[in-house]
């Protein structure tokens, strides 16, 4: 099972890093929401190759009932989708402004600053 | 021993303060408490020149035994004497040439911390520890050649000088990395240099490397050919500067490694002659190159050149007493006539030594100061200059066979061209008529004409009379680098020198008599020399130059390459780099194979959930429609949800739901009002980038395949399940982890929220002003 998840992995990364190289800015945002579901699912599937039940204890127990899940990917996995959730928020309010200061959202056209510097 | 390095470096920190508070007076303070230390070293003159050094360690990192071990022997006692006692005078000389400069302070804290450092140089026993403090010597002295920052050529002269003596450093540093291995010791702060093996280094095949590093870093310091050229220019720096950093100290830290490592080293064929022929080479060419400058201090730097050239000639040698002694009479004279030069050039208000004439009827004692220092110089009796020219010679002879009458030609040589330049720049402007007379030109106040005058006598008593601790100072200065008492008395009287008379006295009074007759025949001589140095253009300091501009322009060329402002082609860099490196790391395990996971069963709903992962993730790419690629965008976030419910982890779950949702509304609401989803690219550039994006796919595949099939420890989550409920009192695992074992993670996480939504509040609500909008 999770062999073909490694492939969907592969598979997302490929697709985010060819949205990023596109020109629009939208177009890159969807990228960066690809790029962090292959990192979540990369992580989840690496660590925990077993189906197993959620790791919970049950009241008056000390252990988790075995297999459970490894929670330490999903302790990592839940903070990584918080965060990407506060990128992707930032960058999509980013491309609204942008657009309407630049009135474009070619990213081409948005390389003045760096030039100016050389 | 600490304690006096350690008093200079508090003075430096407070003469800032005091010079504000009680003005330039304040050199006069730190002058005497350098005056008082340079006393307190030759209190211990008795002990070391007895032959009994003094070694004081101070604790360091008591637990692993390491320690600063501070050495005085006659060899640090030397220099431990000329570097307070003429910085004492230098800095006493300063508070009057500098008085007025609004950077008095700077200038003492740094010129202060450059004694301290040197100090320190000439102290330490331990080979990283001298290191740090010889780079410390590298960082004052360029602060203090570009002390007057506002010019450009002095910024680029500190900066040549750093950059020549700073790479010097860094070959020094792995020499003495490499030594200390060689010798089988181990490479901490502890290692002294005493515990250098000299059989160990000898029998290594380090050796050769070792001694390379080391030379080049030591002749870089000490501006011995090929790396010339910065000392001439850093007499940018003021005066002071010059007397004390670049005659009588600082460029002898590279002459001071190679002694303190000559009793290691000496048994090395290479490293001894290597020492004579740059050393030959480096005397005869600033003899010559100081004979081609009339300004000040330009001929005094050549021809501190020339005398750096001598001094590791002959260390190389093997002639201990004579590198003691001329390395004592050069620091005495040279500082005096660099001090004096600098008092000339204010007075006259030129530095050009031909155009001065008569200056010696207004400055009434300097001038004395000049004669005297400049006799010392060209090496004429009494003056302690004429034993150490006379050893030279002598140790010339010593060498046998075709060696000997080689160097012998060559020192004679050089001595001639240095009477000439002693009579150019001691002589001519104070003694002699020439086109420019400063009018109403009076002598300089006190403090700067009564340290010259002291060295200069010094030379002159010491060269009367050798006996009153000169002689048991060579002789112990010898003996440090003999690693044993040395064989021969050291005989410096002048009696001995003078009578019978003998090849070193016939040559000596040779190059006198040439020297004034180039003097005399100066114009045409010169001429000759113009023509004659007219390589130059090819030389070292072109060299340099070209390597600095062509280095400039790659990193010009590579910086317009690399950072050309857009965005795709940074990401297109960083992916192929990422790309590459990774799927080189991977080439290199052997049997990739055998960590390949299992295939395992597969269940239908596996396949659905892959295959809508998949079809989702493609069209997201492929459709025109903003709309279609947010839907297909969101149908993987749910994929991926419904596999953390599948796969025991329903928090995860529940979050990827919600934050799915948010992103579709927030992308709906803000995007509506965006032009339509263009196509920028063109067909060629949307290929590149699909084979880029395949590769960096190919690489996340195989490496997530890897990491699945090799798990090499057994997982701390193990500990964190069986803790949970005993020690964090939680029962759901990855809750505990969250809020207890990876608290402040969490904490960061929160904040990184804080700031995402501050970024997104400012976005919405600020606008730029009615002014900015009217100026646009």
């Amino acid at each position: 099972m999770n062999i073909i998840l490694a492939f969907c992995c592969g598979l997302l990364a490929a697709t985010g890093t060819y949205m990023l190289l596109r020109r629009s800015f939208v177009k890159l945002v969807i990228g960066l929401a690809l790029l962090s579901h292959a990192a979540n699912l990369l992580i989840y599937i690496v660590a925990s190759p077993l189906l197993g039940r959620p790791p919970l204890v049950r009241a008056g127990e000390t252990q988790p009932p075995a297999p459970f899940a490894d929670p330490l990917p999903g302790a990592l996995i839940l903070t990584a989708i918080v965060i990407s959730f506060g990128v992707v928020a930032f960058t999509i309010v980013l491309i609204k402004r942008t657009y309407e200061e630049i009135g474009t959202d070619d990213l081409d056209q948005m390389t003045s600053t760096d030039r100016d510097l050389c | 021993m600490h304690t006096t390095v350690l008093i200079l470096l508090l003075l430096a920190a407070l003469a800032p303060m005091g010079v504000r508070v009680i003005g330039k007076s304040a050199g006069l303070i730190i002058a005497t408490v350098s005056l008082a230390i340079t006393g307190w070293y030759a209190s211990r003159f008795g002990i070391v020149t007895a032959g009994a050094p003094i070694l004081e360690t101070m604790s360091w990192v008591p637990s692993l035994g390491v320690g600063v071990e501070f050495l005085l022997d006659g060899l640090s006692l030397t220099f431990a004497l000329l570097i307070c006692g003429i910085g004492g005078l230098v800095l006493l000389y300063t508070s009057s040439y500098l008085g007025d400069s609004p950077g008095l302070g700077r200038f003492y804290a740094t010129l202060l911390t450059f004694m301290a450092s040197m100090l320190g140089l000439v102290l330490a026993n331990n080979l990283i520890v001298m290191f740090i403090f010889w780079e410390l010597t590298s960082i004052t002295s360029f602060l203090l050649i570009g002390f007057d920052f506002h010019r450009e050529s002095a910024r680029r002269c500190a900066w040549q000088a750093l950059v020549v003596t700073g790479l010097g450093g860094l070959c020094l540093l792995a020499g003495i990395i490499l030594l200390a291995i060689a010798s089988g010791g181990s490479t901490g702060p502890e290692f002294a240099i005493r515990e250098l093996d000299p059989g160990a280094i000898l029998d290594s095949p380090l050796a050769g490397a070792s001694v390379i590093l080391t030379l080049i870093g030591c002749f870089s310091k000490s501006a011995i050919v090929p790396f010339h050229f910065w000392l001439p220019n850093a007499m940018e720096a003021p005066s002071p500067v010059s007397a004390l950093l670049h005659s009588a100290t600082m460029v002898k830290a590279g002459v001071y490694l190679i002694a303190r490592l000559e009793p290691t080293l000496n048994e090395q064929r290479f490293w001894s002659d290597s020492l004579v022929a740059f050393g030959a080479t480096t005397m005869l060419l600033g003899a010559a190159l100081a004979t081609r400058h009339v300004a000040f201090k330009k001929l005094l730097a050549y021809s501190t050149v020339s005398s750096l050239g001598i001094l590791v000639m002959l260390i190389g040698l093997g002639a201990y007493a004579a590198a003691a002694t001329y390395l004592i009479a050069h620091a005495l004279f040279k500082a005096c006539l660099f001090l004096v030069a600098g008092t000339a050039t204010h007075i006259a208000g030129t530095k050009d030594t031909e155009a001065i004439g008569h200056l010696g009827r207004s400055m009434k004692i300097s001038r004395w100061s000049a004669l005297l220092g400049g006799l010392s110089l060209a090496g004429v009796a009494p003056f302690i200059g004429f034993a150490g020219k006379e050893l030279t010679i002598k140790s010339g002879l010593n060498a046998g066979g075709l060696e000997a009458i080689l160097l012998a030609i060559a020192i004679g040589l050089a001595a001639a061209l240095t009477v000439f330049a002693s009579i150019q720049v001691a002589f001519k402007p104070f003694f002699m008529p020439g086109p420019h007379k400063p009018e109403h030109a009076q002598e300089a106040t006190w403090p700067e004409w009564l340290g010259p005058i002291i060295l200069a006598t010094l030379g002159l008593v010491l060269g009367l009379a050798p006996f009153l601790g000169m002689v048991p100072l060579v002789e112990s200065f010898g003996a440090s680098l003999a690693g044993a008492p040395l064989a021969d008395d050291v005989t410096l009287g002048l009696g001995y020198l003078l009578w019978p008379p003998s090849i070193p006295l016939g040559i000596s009074v040779l190059a006198v008599v040439i020297g004034i007759g180039l003097f005399m025949g100066r114009s045409p001589y010169r001429s000759l020399l113009a023509k004659t140095f007219a390589w130059d253009r090819f030389g070292p300091e072109r060299t340099y130059d070209r390597l600095v501009g062509t280095t400039l322009a790659s990193a010009q060329v590579l910086t317009n390459a690399l950072q050309n402002g857009s965005l795709r082609s940074y990401t297109r860099i960083i992916v192929l780099t990422a790309t590459a490196c990774v799927a080189l790391a991977t080439l290199r395990i052997d049997a990739v194979a055998s960590y390949l996971p299992s295939f395992g069963a597969l269940t239908p709903f596996d396949v659905m959930l892959a295959l809508t992962i998949a079809a989702s993730a493609v069209s997201a790419t492929m459709i025109r429609s903003r709309l279609g690629a947010i839907a297909a965008l969101s149908g993987i976030g749910f994929a991926i949800a419904v596999y953390f419910v599948l796969h025991g982890a329903p928090d995860l779950a529940g979050t990827q739901f919600a934050v799915e949702t948010l992103i579709v509304i927030i992308f709906v609401l803000v995007t509506h009002r965006l032009p339509r989803f263009a196509r920028y690219t063109t067909n060629l550039s949307r290929s590149i980038d699909i084979v880029i994006a395949l590769g960096l796919g190919s690489v996340v595949t195989t490496l997530t395949l890897l990491a699945m099939g090799s798990t090499v420890a057994s997982p701390v989550s193990d500990f964190q399940a069986a803790e949970a409920v005993p020690s964090a009192y939680g029962r759901n695992v990855i809750n505990v982890i969250l809020v207890d074992y990876r608290a402040i993670d969490t904490l960061g996480e929160v904040f990184v929220l804080a700031v995402a939504a501050i970024g997104v509040f400012t976005l919405l609500t600020i606008r730029p002003s009615r002014e900015a909008e009217a100026t646009r």
